[in-house]
């Protein structure tokens, strides 16, 4: 589904991601962990779409397409969902409002027809129940007044109306309370099947208890130096991230 | 006027070819005509005048052009009371010969003489150019009396049509609510095959005790036409008086909104929008003055400006000494989509009671450029991410319009200028 290349990128002329390569399959669930700085963010922001950030070697393919010759809205209506670490908030826009155009441009790129008013709101009825989310956070401007915890289940509902094929956690776990976390990870797993896959982006081992993935990548100094099945994730947790540092500083 | 002696810096200079229908009294015409001949132009030295250059409208080669019209296709709303002026001149055979009951509704020029004499005596001409320019040269204009008791359910719909090249029209409407009415009017300022034109409408409002008067004033002129509009509006007692002023189009605006509210227990709300592109200058004075307690006032201004367009909002609120317990709230804000649009925004507050709630602000910024990229990032497009911004952001002026028809036409107006759909 995606496949990164020797994917190289600086932001104001400073190197952040220095040659990552990664493969993930449809049905898998990936891991990326890493230590602060090590460009976690800078890979989320990229496969977005960020302009800010200049990418100076490397390709990366989404089905078959050059994910980086695409403007970030085609590569959501591609498929490709980031769930911010950060959700923005957007006073005067409402939550649904927002969704309804965002998902009838989608369709309208696939060549699917808009979504009918009746059926969009059976949609955002059964969407919001599986992330716990009040109706009426629904209908409010988007993120505005939201708590931490609010904000990032808006970012899940908001991938379970849209049914990614690839999805990216950009640290969702980060701020959360143990309740808000597994309502999160419930909603995630909920939405997983064999046609879709996850990059779950994390500092911590936490988020692993609940959303359990099939690899487990260390990023660390903008390139992927250790992969493993999900004891990796134990591993980190328990040595944190020093060993692999004094291992690959250079 | 009479050209040999009259100084070339004052106003009573300018080229442009008047026309007069001599409406109102002789004394009043004589007065203003007085403070043309000693009044110069404002420059940008004069604070009032601090940010809007006049000299296009000072060295306009205006002509006084009498135009008929055989249709009007601007009209808003299809149930309205309908009374249409082309430049400057009722146009009779486009606006309605029917009226509801409990108004008196009819032009100027329609008037007898002894009615019109006692018309337009409260309008300040000392230093008022513009005002004084009106005064002596006004053509024609509304006359709206609502009666006492009665609640008008018909919209008043006043449309100016302005059309041709360089012509110059001067207006004064005059709308009276009498105690215990209600109403609703829409004033609106268009343009037809027009080029470098220049209207200057004066519009008395009196609102009388526990009357309920709306206005809705739309402006969607040429891009090369020049516009100076004044309400002066006083309200009596326990009234109620709404001004929605949205400004799309135009090549130089200039509102001039003076409230005095002379009564207690007054509610005045003062709504604007303006989304400006090209080079298009809008400036809009508002000014409110509470004069005695218990009133309350909201004011709340809005401005979207693209290209090297500008936009000026200076609002004052007064309070004075004896105008207690009063509730005045203001608020500008302005959104700037290209690095060549400018804004200058003055809100002032001049309070001398001491037992207030009143706040002002201000605010100009860009759009929220992370915002925008989370839109595009749910896979909305770029120009429809920056279009729902910039929706939201005045969308709550236009919420303060509660006349659908006129919401639709701005909806529709929005679409045609800046292929924006807000709904």
């Amino acid at each position: 589904m995606l496949k990164i290349e020797n994917l190289h990128a600086s932001i104001d002329g400073k190197e952040i991601l220095k040659g990552l390569t990664l493969e993930v399959k449809a049905g898998e669930v990936h891991a990326i962990m890493g230590p602060n700085g090590a460009g976690k963010s800078t890979l989320a922001s990229v496969l977005a779409g960020r302009e800010e950030y200049e990418i100076t070697a490397g390709t990366v393919d989404f089905e078959g397409k050059d994910l980086l010759e695409m403007a970030t809205e085609d590569r959501a209506r591609e498929g490709l969902f980031l769930a911010f670490q950060y959700p923005v908030e957007i006073p005067g826009v409402s939550n649904v409002n927002f969704l309804r155009t965002a998902l009838n441009e989608i369709r309208e790129y696939n060549g699917q027809e808009q979504i009918s008013a009746k059926d969009f709101m059976a949609l955002v009825r059964e969407k919001s129940a599986i992330v716990e989310l009040d109706a009426k956070l629904a209908s409010r401007s988007v993120n505005e007044g939201f708590s931490g915890g609010e904000k990032k289940r808006n970012e899940i509902f908001q991938m379970a109306m849209l049914d990614p094929k690839l999805a990216i956690l950009d640290e969702t776990d980060s701020g959360l309370d143990i309740d808000a976390l597994r309502i999160v990870a419930n909603g995630v797993n909920t939405l997983k099947s064999d046609n879709n896959a996850t990059i779950v982006i994390t500092h911590y081992q936490r988020l692993l208890d609940y959303i359990v993935p099939d690899f487990v990548h260390v990023l660390y100094d903008g390139k992927i130096v250790k992969s493993g099945p999900k004891e990796l994730a134990l591993e980190l947790e328990e040595k944190g991230y020093d060993w692999i540092k004094a291992e690959f500083q250079h | 006027m009479n050209l040999e002696t009259i100084i070339p810096e004052m106003a009573a200079s300018v080229n442009w070819k008047l026309e007069g229908n001599h409406l109102l009294s002789k004394d009043l015409q004589k007065k203003a005509l007085s403070v043309l001949e000693n009044t110069a132009f404002p420059t940008t030295r004069t604070e009032a005048w601090k940010y809007t250059r006049l000299a296009k409208i000072r060295n306009g080669n205006f002509v006084a052009q009498q135009t008929q019209l055989t249709s009007n296709r601007h009209q808003i709303d299809s149930n309205a009371v309908s009374m249409v002026f082309v430049n400057g001149h009722f146009a009779a055979n486009l606006s309605s010969t029917e009226f509801p009951e409990g108004i008196k509704l009819l032009a100027l020029s329609q008037m007898e003489p002894a009615e019109l004499a006692v018309l337009g005596t409260d309008l300040p001409l000392d230093g008022e150019l513009f005002n004084a320019f009106n005064t002596a040269y006004a053509t024609d204009g509304v006359y709206l009396h609502i009666s006492a008791n009665m609640h008008i359910e018909p919209v008043i719909e006043i449309t100016h049509i302005t059309t041709g090249n360089s012509s110059i029209a001067h207006v004064r409407n005059i709308l009276i609510a009498e105690a215990f009415s209600k109403a609703q009017v829409i004033q609106q300022y268009v343009t037809e095959n027009a080029a470098t034109c220049f209207t200057n409408v004066v519009t008395e409002v009196s609102v009388a005790k526990n009357a309920f008067l709306t206005i809705d004033k739309l402006q969607y002129e040429d891009e090369s036409c020049f516009t100076v509009a004044t309400e002066q509006v006083t309200q009596a007692a326990d009234s109620n008086f709404t001004i929605n002023t949205i400004t799309l189009n135009g090549g130089l605006v200039r509102n001039n909104l003076n409230i005095a509210v002379n009564g207690n227990n007054c509610e005045t709300h003062l709504n604007g929008a303006y989304i400006l592109k090209g080079n298009q200058h809008v400036d809009n004075h508002t000014v409110v003055d509470h004069k005695v307690a218990h009133c309350v006032s909201n004011e709340l201004y809005k401005g979207v400006i693209d290209e090297k367009a500008t936009a000026v909002f200076n609002g004052k609120v007064f309070v004075r000494k004896d105008a207690q317990k009063i509730n005045a709230f203001q608020s500008n804000g302005n959104v700037l989509l290209s690095d060549d649009a400018t804004v200058n925004s003055k809100p002032e507050l001049e309070i001398y009671a001491d037992d207030v709630k009143c706040s002002h602000g201000s605010t100009t910024g860009q759009l929220d450029e992370e915002a925008v990229f989370y839109l595009r990032a749910r896979g909305i497009g770029e120009k429809a991410a920056r279009q729902l911004m910039v929706g939201a952001f005045v969308g709550d002026v236009f919420a303060k319009l509660t006349n659908e028809p006129v919401k639709l036409r701005v909806d529709q107006l929005l679409q045609e200028r800046f292929e924006w759909n807000f709904d």
